[in-house]
């Protein structure tokens, strides 16, 4: 019976081997890190975009400047999924390093486009291989010896277009546009691409796989989460930017120099910002605090290890009620971890950072669309709140590509927050700045330089009373922080609430999730459906969660909270917000070996637990 | 009928008065407070808003003293040796206020070290003042970094280790304007604050300031005994503001005469022939040669008022960046459409 059963599956699976794959496979590029591969590959991902069909791109890369093995994955989608796919069906292996274990890997019937010295198509006998002799290709097209090693990226570009059937002129396009339209460059490179889209035309048969034109990417965009934060940093008026580069936050504040120096320079030359790169996270938190004191909006990024010490000032902040911007850009930890792979495990530690009684805000944006939307929004709410907000971006959002709709223009104005100028002051004669006039917990603030002799008070984080005074009265103190425990309340009905992104009729499972898990959990969705699992799928956007995440889960009888770390940490969070009873249906999908979530694990964690 | 005499006000019409803090709480007879009464002096004698002035701190004795003078003014008491993030972080919101920040020796030499040195790499306009009594107050008296070799605690313990020495260090990284006092030197501290305030960049000014609890008794090197044994005025500092006629008395020739970016003029009597507070090398040997007596060299040990200050080089807008109106931070709809393009 079971030979029978091995022999009927290995048939199907030949059949199936030779059937056309359109637009739906991944593909993955190894190289070594430091060979110049990303241009390659940004061309590949531009290519099949401007071919109109849904794709995303993911590199997996090492923390290393030259040498170690690196790899990009760029996955194509009819049905629109652009979570990272746990199979490629395409390898081009380039680094003899990893060649051999890359191909070990591969699912039967994948292809291997491979660099001819490696002779890889001795491994296996079930793969489709293409070997392409790179060096003598690149070699001619090179207009000196050390670009060779860069242009050999480039031919397998064009190799691939001719296997996976990707229109010339639109690769021709994108590489214009990957080297900025710059002439010379752009020639080189598509000469290189030709080469190879010629070899391969000369020697090779088209694979199975294919793109075949969408129209899909109309008027979209592709960027990656970072600079979108930064545009949104642009839009949201940002001032005042201190900071200390950490992996992989620093191409945040690269990004937002480069639109500040070019959307925020007078007639004069004279600049509406200031930039500047601290001596370490102490002080880069110590400006934004000095700075957003100051009543400028100022901001920063880090990631992980930056959050660690910025611990003592954030608590200054809470206190004292200062706003402040902080983008934390995770990556895995502890420790210093592995500094160039995704994780969201700074929730707890970023929620209670600080000692003492403390909580912060913090926005989950889940898109490229949301970092650009909470970079303005963050400020907003830090300034009407009067408080740091940390916005948790992750490495997966951060720094990978993904296609988008554009951005659209603000329409809200900045909301400054609550603070007096010489004129309410010459109106009211004086104020108190911590007294809860409104009744939402926020007090009033004036900034240093009103020009009126009522208006300067003493920030201080010691003991203080509704006059900013010192004072280490049990009452003032007990006043102070229960205003700010209503301020949280405040805070939990303005912050982004959580969407509802997908609801089936009757069902009894919930999904929650944030952040970069959204499009894996989309994906998974459908794959739970074909198993016979509906689920509802609430996104939370923010911290404190307001009253619609208990109100889905009183709903449901069982809710998957999906999150990327070890210790569940959402879900701790969202315990200490539920009814005692509710706590019972939660359950976890957790996963942290520092790769961007797939569908996959989702469904396999839950079908798993569901037959529990 | 007696009439009421008229009260002394300054050349902006304000009184002493409007200098005034909030009553110290530190020790009767503590060095601090007689500086926290030089700065509302100086100010007040330079015709200083206070609204225009903020003041920043860390914490320890001397950074609650900002309580103590200019209650008009902003303050920042901010976190233990970070007062110089919270400073530079203000600074650049609002270019156009004068920032004056109060640390001490355990604040600066030891938790803050880092960020000192970062602030007066940066030449930050702002006047650092170090209250330094080497020892810690607050927590009841241990050793601070500047702490002299063998000085000894009231209980008996010697510090063993070199004592560092703020201005040496201010000279080499940078600070433009470096200069040690003591506290019960009312003529001095007063003529250097004055100076401070005319000054554009960082200003770190050490002053010896005994710790009237933990250390002022034999054995101490910071004590007014020892201080008033051994101190070593490098000049007789006269400091003329430019509103002020000028009116100095002075031996000509024995004289160098600064002018600050404000116009005003700082007259320093040289007590000896070859000393020039412009050469940072002079000024770095003769703190060296002071250290070997075992000597507290004070006076101005450096000066460079043509260096252009961290927020100059920053080259901003006229108006503080804190509150520049929506229609000049938020860029308009074609630059976003424009930027779209590009991603395109």
């Amino acid at each position: 019976m079971a030979s029978i059963d091995v022999a009927l599956k290995q048939g199907t699976d030949s059949r199936q081997h030779r059937e056309p794959v359109v637009n739906n496979f991944s593909i993955q590029v190894a190289t070594v890190n430091g060979s110049g591969s990303q241009s390659a590959n940004s061309v590949l991902l531009r290519t099949i975009f401007l071919m109109g069909v849904p794709v995303s791109g993911k590199n997996l890369f090492p923390s290393n400047i030259a040498g170690l093995p690196t790899w990009f994955t760029i996955r194509v989608s009819k049905d629109g999924y652009v979570a990272r796919k746990r199979d490629p069906e395409i390898l081009v292996a380039m680094n003899p390093e990893s060649a051999a274990d890359d191909v070990r890997a591969l699912k039967p019937g994948s292809v291997v486009v491979f660099d001819e010295p490696l002779k890889l198509d001795a491994l296996r006998d079930d793969l489709e291989f293409f070997s392409v002799p790179f060096d003598k290709l690149a070699g001619p097209v090179a207009p000196e010896p050390k670009l060779k090693k860069l242009l050999r990226n480039m031919v397998y570009t064009g190799v691939l277009a001719h296997l996976l059937r990707l229109e010339m002129p639109e690769m021709e396009t994108a590489i214009s546009k990957q080297f900025s339209g710059k002439k010379r460059a752009t020639e080189v490179n598509v000469a290189a691409a030709r080469v190879g889209y010629e070899y391969a035309v000369a020697n090779f048969e088209r694979s199975r796989f294919m793109v075949e034109r969408m129209n899909e990417n109309a008027n979209k965009i592709i960027i990656d989460g970072n600079a979108a934060a930064a545009m949104g940093a642009l839009f949201g008026g940002v001032t005042v930017v201190p900071w200390y580069p950490i992996t992989p936050s620093s191409s945040l504040v690269e990004s937002l120099m480069d639109l500040l120096k070019e959307h925020r320079v007078d007639a004069e030359g004279r600049a509406t910002f200031a930039v500047v790169q601290a001596e370490d996270e102490l002080a880069a938190i110590g400006m934004v605090l000095g700075a957003n004191w100051a009543g400028a909006r100022a901001m920063t990024a880090t990631s992980g290890p930056g959050i660690s010490l910025m611990a003592e000032f954030t608590g200054l902040g809470y206190y004292a009620e200062i706003p402040a911007v902080i983008w934390d850009v995770q990556r895995v930890g502890p420790s210093t971890g592995l500094p160039t792979r995704t994780a969201q495990g700074d929730l707890l530690s970023t929620a209670f950072l600080s000692h003492g009684d403390t909580k912060h805000p913090m926005l989950l944006p889940g898109s490229v669309t949301e970092c650009f939307e909470f970079g303005m929004t963050a400020f907003d709410l830090a300034e009407r709140l009067q408080t740091p907000v940390f916005v948790m971006s992750d490495l997966d959002i951060g720094m990978n590509n993904w296609v988008s709709d554009p951005f659209p223009y603000p329409e809200a104005p900045l909301d400054r927050g609550k603070v007096l100028s010489k004129e309410d002051l010459d109106r009211l004669g004086s104020f108190a700045r911590y007294k809860d006039v409104d009744g939402d917990g926020i007090g009033y603030r004036t900034l240093p330089g009103t020009e009126h002799p009522n208006a300067a008070w003493f920030a201080r984080g010691s003991g203080h009373n509704e006059k900013a005074q010192y004072s280490e009265r049990p009452e003032d103190y007990v006043n102070n922080l229960d205003r700010l425990n209503h301020k949280w309340e405040t805070a939990r009905r303005i912050v982004p609430g959580p969407v509802l992104e997908h609801s089936a009729k009757g069902a009894k499972i919930g999904i929650i999730a944030f952040g970069s898990s959204h499009w894996a959990v989309l994906e998974s969705l459908d794959e739970l459906k074909q198993q016979g699992v509906e689920a509802d799928y609430l996104r939370l956007r923010a911290y404190p969660f307001n009253a619609a995440v208990a109100e889905f889960i009183a709903a449901h009888e069982r809710v998957y909270v999906i999150e990327q770390n070890r210790d569940a940490q959402m879900l701790q969070l969202i315990k200490m917000d539920i009814a005692a009873e509710e706590v019972v249906k939660l359950r976890s999908v957790l996963h942290y070996n520092g790769h961007p979530l797939e569908a996959q694990a989702v469904t396999e964690s839950i079908v798993l637990q569901e037959a529990k | 009928m007696a009439t009421t005499p008229a009260v002394k006000t300054n050349h902006i019409g304000l009184s002493v008065i409007d200098y005034r803090g909030s009553k110290s709480t530190l020790c009767a007879g503590c060095g601090h407070n007689a500086i926290s009464e030089r700065i509302i002096d100086a100010f007040y004698e330079m015709g200083i808003e206070p609204e225009h002035v903020a003041k920043v701190s860390g914490i320890g004795c001397s950074s609650k003293t900002p309580a103590y003078f200019l209650s008009r003014a902003h303050s920042f008491n901010s976190v233990h040796g970070r007062m110089p993030a919270i400073a530079t972080g203000a600074a650049v919101a609002n270019h156009k206020m004068l920032y004056i920040g109060v640390s001490g020796d355990g604040d600066t030499a030891s938790i803050g070290m880092g960020q000192f040195a970062h602030l007066m790499r940066r030449n930050l306009p702002l006047i650092y003042i170090i209250e330094d009594n080497g020892v810690y107050g607050l927590t009841k008296g241990q050793f601070s970094a500047t702490a002299d070799i063998g000085s000894r605690l009231k209980t008996g313990t010697i510090n063993e280790l070199p004592a560092i020495d703020t201005c040496a260090l201010a000279i080499e990284l940078g600070a433009t304007f470096v200069a040690r006092s003591f506290s019960g030197d009312k003529k001095q501290l007063a003529a250097l604050l004055k100076a401070a305030i005319a000054h554009n960049g960082t200003v770190l000014l050490d002053v010896i300031s005994p710790c009237v609890t933990f250390n002022d008794h034999e054995g101490s090197t910071k004590s007014y005994k020892f201080m008033k044994d051994h101190e070593e005025p490098l000049q007789d500092i006269n400091f003329v503001p430019s509103f002020e006629e000028i009116d100095v008395e002075y031996e000509p020739g024995s004289g160098v005469d600064i002018t600050l970016h404000d116009g005003s003029k700082m007259h320093l009597t040289k007590l000896e022939e070859d000393f020039n507070p412009t050469k940072r090398i002079e000024a770095l040997t003769r703190l060296a040669e002071a250290r070997e007596k075992n000597e507290v060299l004070t006076g101005l040990f450096y000066l460079n008022p043509g260096l252009p200050s961290f927020t100059d080089r920053l080259n901003l807008v006229d108006h503080p960046l804190g509150t520049l109106p929506q229609s000049v931070t938020r860029p308009s709809k074609e630059v976003l459409d424009g930027i779209m393009e590009e991603y395109r």
